[in-house]
């Protein structure tokens, strides 16, 4: 389970995330929305260490990791897929998993099987330099590697944006297979308030840093959703 | 043709002497995009390495020579790592800081060597296996020389295989690429960044042992070589291997050809000439990875 309490990170001197709190359970999915700017991926970032926390506290399991490096807190079990379809676009794909399976000791081949098993596309990949795959198949493998590193809970970074309907839906069942399978908790930033609302059991609306709106998902939530980011 | 087949050979000697003194450079500057202005000093290091084994500790200069290329690589190594973790790791993204400070570094290095050694030169032994030439019909081709290509060759291949294949070198690559996505992959950056530092100048020192074949050492070594070695790794192309393997072999032939029917500085303008014409048609040097994108 993922706490968050009362977080504020920021750019330099410049605060952009004010005071967020949500709570990721095991095998949920929690929603972040909102318009460009308003701080989504910037939270994420603070989550994942990638941004210094300048108050409150961040907790995977009960255990603080405000002030813990990046790298420990994906080992603790805290996994990201960042926004852009990011890949090591010099590292063929295989490379791109094997560098996750290395920090993973015995379970790391274990887990790229599994991996590939949930994107087989990749498998005919595995010699090509990640930096000549299409966005999708990037996107593909930013995820597979973030499940290598055998996550408890997922950060997910607008996983669809900019990728083809039929590949969207394909992550969009793998995100929910995932989730169903191992019981993986998901913090999700997602433009597509329709997928997010339906898979989510929670959500949080942004706007200029802050919480606008938040509560339960669901299909009676999307008025509610729309109508606090028409604001 | 014997000239040209003589100055070949000299050209492939001096290029393999550019490729073992950038082949650390390479890693620290290429990979890492760390400026180390004291890179030079970590060779005199080694150098100094050798000529402290076989003064000190084994009196055979074949043994002594062989073993000094191994301490040389340690004691060269944890000094990078030393000044990498102590002072580097704080300018992260401060290339004129780090500039400064590497430049600092090497002056301070040079003035404990001339305090330590004193200013004369000092002379390391060859060993004897590597004394005289190899005759191939009417030309000669010293041994020393000879195993310069060899040892700059093993180099080159070391330092591929670990980029390659070992779990460090993937770590390695995917830090200078994308410093955020490797944390986020698991990848401790900081030791990556450690690690990769312990080899270039560990690489550094070997060159630095190296380089006694040829003559004396002082504390000014590494002066004579940084300029040459930038040059490499800035023609060759920052990250690619392949790059500062070509550019080490063409400045060395380059400066052979040149040389032979007017002068050395001649021969350096030329060099220098033939640089920065390579940086205004590939500004990202000989040899560039092509992707879809730079992510």
């Amino acid at each position: 389970m993922l706490t968050v309490e009362g977080l504020s990170t920021g750019y330099g001197r410049v605060k952009v995330v004010h005071g967020i709190s949500l709570t990721v359970d095991d095998g949920a999915l929690v929603a972040v929305l909102g318009h460009n700017g308003a701080g989504k991926t910037t939270l994420l970032r603070g989550v994942m260490g990638l941004l210094p926390a300048r108050r409150g506290r961040i907790e995977l399991d009960g255990v603080d990791i405000t002030k813990t490096r990046t790298n420990k807190r994906v080992r603790a079990g805290l996994a990201y897929v960042p926004q852009g379809q990011q890949a090591f676009g010099h590292l063929t794909t295989r490379e791109n998993l094997q560098l996750v399976a290395d920090t993973q000791g015995r379970e790391g081949a274990k887990r790229v099987d599994a991996a590939l098993d949930l994107f087989p596309a990749l498998t005919e990949l595995l010699s090509r330099r990640a930096g000549l795959l299409s966005g999708g198949q990037r996107q593909q493998l930013a995820i597979a590697r973030a499940l290598i590193t055998g996550p408890k809970v997922m950060v997910l970074d607008e996983p669809t944006e900019g990728i083809q309907p039929s590949v969207v839906a394909e992550i969009q069942a793998a995100i929910t297979t995932m989730m169903r399978e191992t019981g993986i908790g998901v913090l999700i930033v997602e433009q597509q308030v329709g997928f997010a609302l339906a898979a989510a059991s929670r959500y949080v609306v942004m706007a200029s840093g802050r919480a606008i709106a938040e509560g339960e998902a669901g299909a009676a939530a999307a008025d509610g959703v729309r109508a606090a980011m028409a604001l | 043709m014997g000239v040209f087949i003589s100055q070949a050979i000299n050209g492939i000697s001096l290029g393999s002497i550019l490729l073992l003194a950038a082949l650390g450079l390479s890693l620290t500057f290429g990979q890492m995009g760390v400026i180390n202005n004291a890179h030079g000093e970590f060779m005199m290091i080694g150098a100094y390495t050798a000529y402290m084994v076989q003064t000190y500790l084994v009196k055979g200069a074949g043994a002594s020579f062989l073993l000094s290329l191994l301490i040389g690589f340690v004691v060269a190594g944890l000094l990078g790592l030393l000044l990498e973790a102590t002072l580097l790791a704080r300018m992260r993204g401060r290339p004129l800081d780090t500039l400064l400070v590497t430049f600092g570094v090497a002056l301070i290095l040079q003035q404990v060597a001339r305090d330590v050694f004193g200013s004369q030169p000092k002379d390391v032994k060859a060993p004897s296996w590597l004394s005289g030439p190899l005759h191939l019909g009417s030309y000669t081709i010293p041994w020393t020389r000879i195993f310069m290509f060899a040892l700059a060759m093993f180099c080159l291949l070391v330092v591929h295989l670990v980029l390659k294949l070992t779990p460090l070198g993937r770590q390695v690559r995917a830090t200078v690429q994308n410093r955020d996505l490797a944390e986020a992959s698991g990848v401790s950056t900081r030791r990556a960044d450690h690690m990769t530092f312990f080899l270039g100048s560990g690489l550094a020192g070997v060159a630095g042992v190296a380089v006694t074949l040829f003559g004396s050492i002082d504390f000014n070594l590494g002066t004579k070589y940084i300029v040459d070695a930038f040059l490499v790794v800035v023609a060759g192309g920052v990250a690619r291997l392949a790059g500062a393997v070509i550019a080490a072999f063409g400045l060395g032939l380059m400066q052979a050809f040149v040389e032979f029917p007017t002068s050395a500085s001649t021969a350096k303008v030329v060099v220098l000439l033939a640089v920065v014409l390579v940086l205004v048609i590939r500004p990202q040097g000989l040899m560039v990875l092509r992707t879809r994108s730079l992510a």
